[in-house]
Parts: structure tokens; C-alpha cells; sequence
């Protein structure tokens, strides 16, 4: 596999794109970033509901996910905007960005004196933003530069047999040139703790595994009660999935069969390479926020029933797992998996690479021709106060 | 019919299948369809007593909850939980 250009930024990382974002510190600025993004429509808004309110693991969870997408390698520069009284201030999630040596400003509404006067400000600071990233360019660099989040959603009986599979030879092939693959999705690993344990790097991983899906299924037998453990989204359910130790094995083989060398939690950068599981739930909007947050510059996301989401900052390719799904939605869906069944897996993995190395490059992937930019879903384990 | 792994007691069907319907398994032959397949779903490719596992991946993602005869259709009908030990 060769490398890609990329964006090379103060802090070390590479960005596949270079996006120059809006991001509200907190619920209560999202008109303004939105007043501010339709003035300056080549701005990218991160719009999100979180921000204030919340104590211990929720706002640790949301300072960090908010900061690392603030200050993600596919970000040139941020604009923060904030309203003044939140906990997480505009300020403090700006001087998290600064650390990365990017470029950042923020605004605060109650002291710009109301909406009008801080989009008006906002819209200027935005310009000069993007006028100063249209100067900078890529340059070549190699695979171990890379970090790929893996998702699914929407999964049917084909996503495991299918793209599920083709994925994950095309994680090898990441993993064995150095590179870096997130795999996540915890809910869907439960009954597979033990496929998952064998290949960790060390006892301690393993351990960390183990607690994970055991944490994970003790949350779903607490919210779900006798039904845990074959309850299954209702579109899975329809698709042929009968058990969730079904979806999850299915769910698993996107990973590859690499060892797995970390257990980062959610919205945390690894800090080696090769195969890493973040600890995050199966909603896929929520898990792919942590994986971007975590520093994944691509995502790749299977799915069965169609969907169509994407992220901000992030390329997601859609591989869809029958001919059937991709003929139906074909301007969402970026790689026929279905084709397995007549070119074998290696063949699909191979298209799928091919695809992914465009993208990165800077060719756009379906879900950014669509503007699937969407809002940010962030995990949360409690209620607000 | 697609099976995904050697040691599978299910496989999976690549179209709707209509009960009666004799229908080719690569690397097992000819089955009968003994109910009708949904698109998607899975087939059993031998009889599965009540309380065995359903195999799938090569490994176990539920048991049967009733006797499952040769061909007959496995969802949740007739498939229930495993207990998990994570």
C-alpha cells in the first residue's frame, strides 16, 4: 500500500482534509454558528446539545470529545462560540486547540452584545480563517500516519457475511503497513468477549477487554432486563439477525484478525498503532463521534439496511452489504459489497482500498457530496442537572 | 445459500425461498426448504434439537427453543438467547 497527501499539522498528526469549523461550546450557540455558517457557507459547523450542565464523567466525556474535534488533524483552524455562562466556556475548549499549535479564535455571545452583533464578528473571523487555509497544501506521507475508524449500522444478515468481511481484510491491510484501526461498538461485541481476549497483545489488554464487554452487558441487562440479550434493533431484527452474539460476530470481523494492541476509551487518541477497541457503545452517530474525536481521519461504515449518515469533518465511505441496498441508494452508498458472492472478499477489499486512498487524497466520499454533516451525538452515561 | 463457516448448522439465504423448494448448498448439496425463507434469513442445514446450538461464525449465537426440523426457517421463533459469560 502507498501513502497518501495529507496536511501536516503543528502537533504531528495529518489531516485528509482541511476544514476550517464553527463550534459551539454549548447548545445555546448553535444559532449563532449556524447564522454565522450561512454567511460563510464553506465553513463546517459541528452543532452538538451538550455543553453545560453536566458534572464528573458526562462533562469529562464531552470537554474531551469537543476539544479533539476542535482540534482534529482534518481542522485547519476553529472558531469557537460561546454565550458566556456554560461550564464549558468558549475559552477553555479554545485554549485546548491552542496546545496543537492550530489556529483558533473564539467569541462569547453575551459579551459580543447578542446573536446579530456576534454572527456579524463570527462571519469576519471565519473569512480570514479560510483564506488563510486555502494557503496550505499537502504533502506525502505514509500509512502509519493513517488512523481508520470502523462502524456499521443498520447491519443485516448479508453486513457480516459481506462487508463486514471485506472490511476487514482491508484492516489487515492498514494494520500490516503500519497504520492504525479503531474498532468500537462495545454493545455489539457481547458474547464475543473471549474471540476478542485470545487476540489482545498482552494479559493487561486482555483484561481491559473483558471488563469492557462485561460493563457493556451489564449496562444492556440493566436497561433491558430478560430481553438483553436478543434485543436487537428492530431493523436488524427484520434483516434476519436472531441474537445479538449473531450481529456480533459479524459486527467483529470488520476489525480483522490482527492483535489488538489497546483499549482506548471513548473519544481517546491511541497512543501506539495497529489494532485498537474503543470503548464506546453501538449507537452508531455516538461511536463515530469518539472514533473522529479519537483522531481518525476516515471512517468506514457497513451497512445493511441503508443508512445514509456521515460527519463533518470526516469522510465516511458507505459499503453496502447487497447489490440490492446499493442499486437502491446509490447516492449514499459508496462500494457494492454484495459483489462478494461473485468476486470473493479479497476483490471487495481491494475496491474498497483503492476507494479509500482517493478519498484521502481529497476525493470526496458520497456522504460529503450529500452534506451529510448532521448534528454531533455525544456518549452520555447520566442525566443532566 | 451462503455458509459462512465449516462447522455452521444454519446457512444463510441469498433470496427469498418459498417452503417445498429444493435448493443448493455449496459444500453440503441439496436441502429442502421445510418453511418458507425470508430473504436474508437463515436455513437450517440439519435437524436441531430443542436446547442445541444454533452455529453460525463457527461458533454458538443461540439455542433452540423448539425442535427445528431439516430446512426449517431460525429466527426468533424458534432460536432463544445463550447465556453470555463475558
Amino acid at each position: 500500500m502507498s501513502g497518501f497527501n495529507g496536511f501536516e499539522r503543528p502537533d504531528g498528526t495529518v489531516g485528509v482534509r482541511n476544514h476550517v469549523v464553527v463550534i459551539p461550546s454549548v447548545a445555546c450557540a448553535n444559532g449563532v454558528a449556524a447564522e454565522i455558517v450561512r454567511q460563510v457557507p464553506q465553513a463546517v459547523p459541528l452543532y452538538h446539545g451538550h455543553g453545560c450542565s453536566r458534572a464528573g464523567r458526562d462533562l469529562e466525556l464531552h470537554f474531551r470529545t469537543l476539544s479533539n474535534l476542535a482540534r482534529h488533524p482534518n481542522v485547519s483552524a476553529a472558531l469557537v462560540v460561546g454565550l458566556g455562562c456554560e461550564v464549558i466556556k468558549a475559552e477553555l475548549l479554545a485554549g485546548e486547540v491552542l496546545r496543537t499549535g492550530r489556529r483558533v479564535e473564539y467569541i462569547d455571545i453575551q459579551a459580543e452584545g447578542g446573536s446579530r452583533r456576534s454572527a456579524e464578528k463570527g462571519a469576519g473571523i471565519v473569512r480570514k480563517l479560510l483564506a488563510d487555509a486555502a494557503e496550505e497544501s499537502r504533502t506525502a506521507v505514509g500509512i502509519d500516519r493513517l488512523i481508520v475508524g470502523l462502524e456499521c449500522g443498520g447491519s443485516d444478515a448479508f453486513s457480516g457475511i459481506t462487508a463486514n468481511p471485506a472490511v476487514g481484510v482491508l484492516s489487515d491491510l492498514v494494520v500490516a503497513d503500519g497504520g492504525t484501526v479503531i474498532l468500537t461498538e462495545n454493545t455489539e461485541m457481547i458474547g464475543t468477549s473471549h474471540v476478542l481476549e485470545r487476540r489482545a497483545v498482552s494479559p493487561e489488554v486482555a483484561e481491559r477487554i473483558r471488563d469492557m464487554v462485561a460493563r457493556a452487558e451489564k449496562r444492556t441487562r440493566d436497561i433491558l432486563g430478560p430481553l438483553a440479550s436478543m434485543v436487537i434493533a428492530p431493523g436488524n431484527m427484520d434483516g434476519g439477525m436472531s441474537s445479538i452474539q449473531e450481529k456480533s460476530l459479524g459486527c467483529i470481523t470488520k476489525g480483522g484478525g490482527s492483535p489488538i494492541t489497546q483499549v482506548v476509551d471513548y473519544a481517546e487518541p491511541p497512543t501506539g498503532k495497529g489494532l485498537v477497541l474503543m470503548d464506546a457503545p453501538g449507537y452508531d452517530v455516538e461511536s463515530m463521534a469518539g472514533v473522529v474525536a479519537a483522531g481518525a481521519q476516515v471512517v468506514i461504515f457497513t451497512t445493511g439496511r441503508g443508512n445514509p449518515i456521515g460527519f463533518p469533518i470526516a469522510p465516511v465511505i458507505k459499503v453496502a452489504s447487497t447489490s440490492k441496498l446499493f442499486a437502491s441508494m446509490e447516492d449514499d452508498m459508496d462500494v457494492d459489497a454484495g459483489t462478494v458472492l461473485e468476486r470473493g472478499i479479497d476483490e471487495v477489499a481491494r475496491e474498497v482500498l483503492r476507494l479509500m486512498m482517493g478519498i484521502l487524497n481529497g476525493e470526496p466520499a458520497k456522504a460529503e457530496m450529500n452534506r451529510q454533516d448532521g448534528i454531533l451525538c455525544l456518549y452520555t452515561t447520566g442525566p443532566s442537572f | 445459500m451462503l455458509k459462512v463457516n465449516e462447522r455452521d448448522n444454519v446457512a444463510v439465504a441469498l433470496r427469498e425461498i418459498v417452503a417445498g423448494t429444493e435448493v443448493e448448498v455449496p459444500g453440503r448439496g441439496v436441502l429442502k426448504a421445510a418453511d418458507d425463507i425470508p430473504y436474508g434469513h437463515k436455513i437450517a442445514l440439519e435437524e436441531i434439537p430443542e436446547g442445541h446450538p444454533v452455529v453460525k461464525y463457527g461458533e454458538t449465537i443461540g439455542l433452540a427453543s423448539t425442535h427445528v426440523p431439516e430446512g426449517g426457517w431460525v429466527h426468533t421463533q424458534n432460536m432463544g438467547p445463550v447465556e453470555v459469560n463475558s
